[in-house]
């Protein structure tokens, strides 16, 4: 009975095993590459990490819909798994985790996790929180006044929402249906601060107040994330409005390799969450499908192991950029 | 570092100056303003305060030796120089554990303690803005120093043109030579080729015959002499004189002098009724007030009469009594002995030699009766009154001619003729006269 | 060629803008319909239609942060916003994002925005009316930063700004939008962002103004002419980030004298940054002390009329640290 429930879900959204498989590697692709990230800086080969860990549900359910290249996206730091399935590689991340020239997000400018891509439309992202709501809405409104059907989603954890810049964009959206995205991974803390301090009511709820639909979903659940956001996407390139989704989800590391948790959270409630990791999750779900085994799992892993060992060797070989170059590309030429 | 202490400007057109006497030696401890060398000029003889507190770690000009205005001649070890040494600066500590590459090793304080790090940088460069001192210094100079320095530009035309700004004229703030006034200057010069560039030429020499002596200028006797050449070559003097009947003045001289030297503490000589008659005059006349400069002339406001002082070893000196309008014959004959007192005890300040607009002199003192004095330059006019004498005279006496014996004195003025002309000349001297031969023995004194 | 004043030169500026590019759009609190507070988009939604010039909500911040999402996605938009004191809520958009994407994307994100936005003394409109903001972003990397005065320079320089590939701040002073008149050609030109302007020649003194000071201080110059026989350069730098630095020192130079004016807070100016060029550039060739004339380092200008005249240089001030400069 369950079985034929799980068969009949991903099914019932149109996705075919090699979907659920891809999906499936991107998480675990970007988790490896996450996991791998740490390891370089306690070695003190890498200034800074921040991290996806425990997020990459929301992320690729959230991204699944878009059109590389297309569409634009503003993602916010965590959103590994999303560039991740955008296109971005293992070698794009770790040339940016160690600021080598090759960087495609910055050329070595910036932290990890600011991301970037011309190809991929991924809009150039910083560090103050907020900031690419009003942007995001800026480039639908340019699809929208084009007569195009491009869709722009962009996401942002839900400390964000507590920013002007965040309720600013929203009204605007509604005002003028704008073919947005809003993608709000709520996992719980804006580093130390945890939800109950940083929200008042409900996030998904404030979309009515802006006049168009918000949805909360299992964001541990990438088929439920998945499921959601394809109708947001339709939605918008339909010409039908805005969608906001706030995805539940849960912060598995620290902050921020600068960080350190234990002072505001306790490890029980970590280990809690880890029971509900999506990667774990989506495996059960795969394997009680037979559409991954043991054996498949082993072979994923060992590629992905394989691929993100080539990326370090590759990105620690890989030149700086020189240190006059700092002074260039301030300016843009005509 | 030692703060250098430069020869201080003693005067307006002073530009030289020289070591008599060092009062301290190397090494000597010193406080602020205390004295630390007598100091020669052209116009003052000084002791030399000293600018800063501290040790005297070299003396640079040896005693007797005469150097530029703005040249250091010692320095002095201040308080300031005993700065932190480096080990005594908070070390930069940005983390605890060694990087093991190009990072700090992973340390999940690193945020908090680099913010640390930051504050100790902030209180280091604050200690060491505030060791910078208050400045006070320079901007108190500020105004010598723009006579002297002027400005960047002109400071690198004067070197690109090898000249001594000190050397040109200046119109701009206070006397600041401006640009305009060095490109002037210079321009001037282009067209004058080979003209006088050398400040001081050889001087001719005469022939020294065996046992004749040869004395030295001493500076003051170099500054006289070469005012006196430059006065007597610039203007053309013109001297006029007239006789005073100073009996009545005489009188009351007389019956005034020893009330007034015991309650003013000043003897009573002819000085003040002279230079009060002066001044006064000149408020009629203003044009013996005056200065030639170059195409112009300039009509001094203030009245500042100098008073010739002859200093016994062979050097005159002009005290200035600054605002003489405003005195009455009292307040003149004290500021008269007082400046003549420094004078002689060589205590004048730049101040008292400074500003000068018109000039008496008095060598009737000395008993001359008639004398052709030459222009305290860039004066108008200098009044010369020379020795009251008995002489028979022939005067009004109840409608006829009498002979009586008077106390005459003969009044003279020496002018610039390029300003005035003998008419104004005497338009003056006749009203000092008018006023010298009023007084009676009633006119008391005030 | 025609009489135009600063409001219709830039209106015509955006006008022809839009018409030979139709990704230009105008957007900003009440451009549309009403035409702009000050009048400057006057008649172009009748033209363009209420999506090309489109009245937003009253968020500074959405204002800016949505043009740069039109920019990366094809479009020119010129924002406005409606007194430059009401900057700061956009200023994170401005400062953190539009003037750093190009750089922090390693040059592939580039910005070509133009924010419009009034500023200076006018009567009536006290602290928050009146403000001179310029120097906030004139320590931005990234940000080009422009206050044209004059009609005809306007004009030329707004199509600049529009065709920059960067973000570039318009700045333009409500007190000369329609106080100045001058010919302004009816034909397609750019004034170049980045070239100063000299206004007057001069031997004795040069005076860098901009906004109703630098009107101020050509009457002043003409007027010390004819008393004194001073004979002022007045240079405008048109573009007060970055600055146009050879024509600066060129004049600083030539006159061994400059004073730095302009009606925004002393310290931390724009001035002071033009003034500190000139002490460290040209220092060899300064024949006295370089001067800075601005607002006292009060919040900004009054209501009532007498505080307000005292807070930016007027003729008089501006005319006694001339004379005082010249003399020096």
């Amino acid at each position: 009975m369950a079985v034929e429930e799980t068969r009949a879900r991903h099914e019932a959204l149109g996705l075919d095993e090699d979907d659920l498989l891809r999906m499936y590697r991107t998480m675990l692709l970007a988790r490896r590459t996450d996991e791998r990230m740490w390891i370089l800086n306690r070695q003190g080969k890498a200034a800074f990490v921040i991290s996806c860990q425990g997020q990459e549900g929301c992320q690729v359910g959230g991204a699944y819909n878009l059109r590389p290249g297309y569409d634009y996206v503003y993602p916010y730091y965590r959103d590994f798994a999303i560039t991740t399935l955008l296109g971005q590689t293992p070698r794009d991340h770790f040339l940016s985790l160690l600021g080598r020239r090759e960087d495609p997000n910055s050329g070595g400018r910036q932290m990890p996790g600011h991301f970037s891509s011309r190809d991929l439309n991924i809009v150039t992202a910083s560090a103050p929180i907020a900031v690419q709501y009003p942007q995001a809405v800026g480039s639908a409104l340019a699809f929208k006044m084009r007569g195009e059907d491009g869709v722009v989603l962009t996401s942002g954890g839900e400390a964000s929402t507590s920013e002007g810049d965040w309720h600013e964009a929203m009204n605007f959206a509604g005002i003028h249906d704008l073919p947005v995205v809003f993608l709000i991974e709520n996992n719980a803390y804006a580093i130390s601060c945890p939800e109950p301090l940083q929200v008042a009511g409900s996030i998904a709820r404030r979309a009515e107040g802006y006049g168009f639909p918000g949805y909360p979903v299992d964001g541990n659940d990438v088929l439920a994330v998945y499921e959601v956001a394809r109708e947001a996407v339709e939605r918008a390139r339909r010409g039908e409005g805005p969608t906001l989704i706030e995805a539940r989800t849960y912060r598995i590391t620290a902050h921020s390799s600068d960080d350190d948790d234990r002072r505001y959270r306790e490890r029980e409630e970590i280990e809690e969450w880890r029971l509900k990791d999506p990667i774990v999750r989506f495996e059960k779900y795969l394997m009680e499908n037979g559409v991954l085994d043991e054996e498949k799992k082993e072979e994923t892993e060992a590629g992905i192991k394989a691929e993100v060992d080539e990326a370090v060797e590759y990105a620690e070989a890989a030149p700086y950029a020189d240190p006059e170059e700092a002074l260039e590309r301030v300016y843009a030429e005509r | 570092m030692a703060t250098p202490v430069t020869m201080p400007q003693l005067g307006e057109s002073v530009t030289e100056g020289t070591i008599t006497r060092w009062l301290k030696a190397e090494g000597d401890e010193i406080e602020k303003d205390e004295p630390l060398a007598e100091v020669d000029t052209d116009k003052v003889n000084a002791e030399l305060p000293s600018p800063v507190a501290g040790r005297i770690e070299k003396l640079l000009v040896s005693e007797g030796t005469t150097v530029d205005v703005g040249t250091e001649i010692l320095l002095v070890a201040t308080d300031g120089d005993s700065s932190p040494s480096a080990e005594a600066q908070p070390r930069e500590d940005l983390g605890a554990a060694a990087p093991t590459e190009e990072f700090p090793a992973a340390d999940t304080e690193a945020t908090p303690a680099r913010r640390e790090g930051g504050e100790k940088e902030r209180a280091v460069a604050e200690a060491r803005a505030g060791q910078g001192g208050d400045g006070r210094g320079t901007l108190e100079d500020a105004a010598a120093l723009r006579l002297r320095r002027s400005s960047p530009v002109v400071r690198r035309l004067a070197e690109e043109h090898d000249l001594d700004i000190s050397e040109i004229a200046g119109t701009g703030v206070g006397g600041r030579v401006t640009r305009k006034d060095i490109e002037g200057y210079i321009k001037e010069r282009e067209a004058q080729p080979a003209a006088k560039t050398e400040a001081r030429p050889a001087p001719e020499r005469v022939e020294v015959y065996e046992g004749d002596e040869v004395l030295e200028l001493t500076s003051v006797r170099r500054t006289i002499a070469s005012r006196m050449a430059a006065s007597k070559k610039e203007i053309p003097h013109a001297w006029t004189l007239v006789e005073v009947d100073m009996t009545g003045l005489a009188a009351l001289r007389e019956r005034e002098k020893a009330a007034f030297a015991e309650r003013e503490g000043v003897k009573l000589t002819y000085l003040p009724f002279i230079v009060r008659a002066a001044v006064e005059s000149l408020k009629e006349h203003p044009v013996l007030n005056s200065a030639w400069d170059g195409d112009r002339i300039v009509l001094r406001k203030n009245t500042n009469v100098g008073i010739a002082v002859d200093l016994e070893e062979g050097a005159l000196v002009v005290p200035v009594i600054r605002g003489a309008d405003e005195l009455n014959i009292v307040g003149l004959a004290r500021r008269i002995d007082e400046v003549v007192k420094k004078a002689r005890s060589r205590q004048l300040s730049p101040e008292d030699i400074s500003g000068g607009t018109f000039t008496v002199n008095n060598p009737g003192a000395l008993g001359s009766v008639a004398s052709a004095p030459i222009i305290n330059h860039p004066q108008a006019a200098i009044l010369q009154a020379e020795a009251v004498v008995r002489r028979p005279v022939v005067v009004d006496d109840a409608g006829g001619d009498a002979i009586a014996i008077r106390r005459m004195m003969n009044l003279e003025v020496s002018f610039d003729h390029r300003i005035l002309d003998g008419g104004a000349a005497l338009r003056f001297l006749n009203a000092v006269k008018r006023r010298l031969e009023s007084y009676t023995p009633e006119s008391g004194i005030n | 060629m025609a009489d135009k004043n600063l409001l219709q030169a830039i209106h015509d500026g955006l006008a022809e803008e839009m018409r030979s590019d139709e990704t230009v759009m105008v957007m900003g609190e009440d451009v549309g319909r009403a035409g702009g507070v000050f009048r400057v988009t006057q008649g172009l939604q009748e033209e363009f239609g209420p999506a090309r010039v489109m009245d937003t909500p009253l968020a500074e911040s959405l204002i800016v942060g949505s043009a740069i999402g039109l920019s990366v996605n094809g479009m020119r938009p010129v924002a406005e916003i409606q007194f430059a004191d009401f900057i700061p809520p956009a200023f994170d958009q401005i400062v953190s994002e539009a003037a750093r994407f190009y750089y922090r994307s390693n040059g592939v994100w580039n910005v070509p925005i133009t924010i419009r936005a009034p500023y200076g003394v006018v009567p009536g409109g006290a602290l928050y009316h009146s403000q001179s903001v310029e120097a906030y972003f004139c320590n931005t990397p990234g940000l080009k930063v422009v206050a044209p005065t004059f009609p005809a320079d306007a004009k030329g320089m707004i199509k600049s700004a529009i065709r920059d590939p960067n973000p570039v701040l318009f700045f333009e002073h409500k007190r000369t939008y329609r106080l100045i008149k001058e010919d302004v050609p009816d034909d397609d030109y750019e004034v170049p962002i980045g070239e100063a302007r000299v206004h007057r020649e001069g031997t004795d003194l040069t005076v860098v103004a901009y906004g109703l000071v630098l009107y101020t201080a050509l009457q002043v110059a003409q007027k010390i002419s004819g008393e004194h026989g001073i004979e002022a350069e007045v240079v405008e730098p048109r573009t007060l980030y970055p600055l146009d630095r050879e024509k600066i020192l060129a004049s600083a130079k030539k006159t061994g004298k400059v004073l730095v004016a302009s009606e925004a807070n002393l310290t931390g100016s724009v001035s002071g940054e033009i003034a500190a060029l000139v002490a460290q550039e040209a220092f060899e060739w300064l024949d006295g002390p370089v001067m800075r004339l601005g607002a006292p380092d009060v919040p900004a200008a009054a209501f009532a009329k007498p505080m307000m005249d005292f807070f930016a240089p007027g003729a008089e001030k501006i005319e006694s640290a001339m004379l005082e400069l010249a003399r020096y």
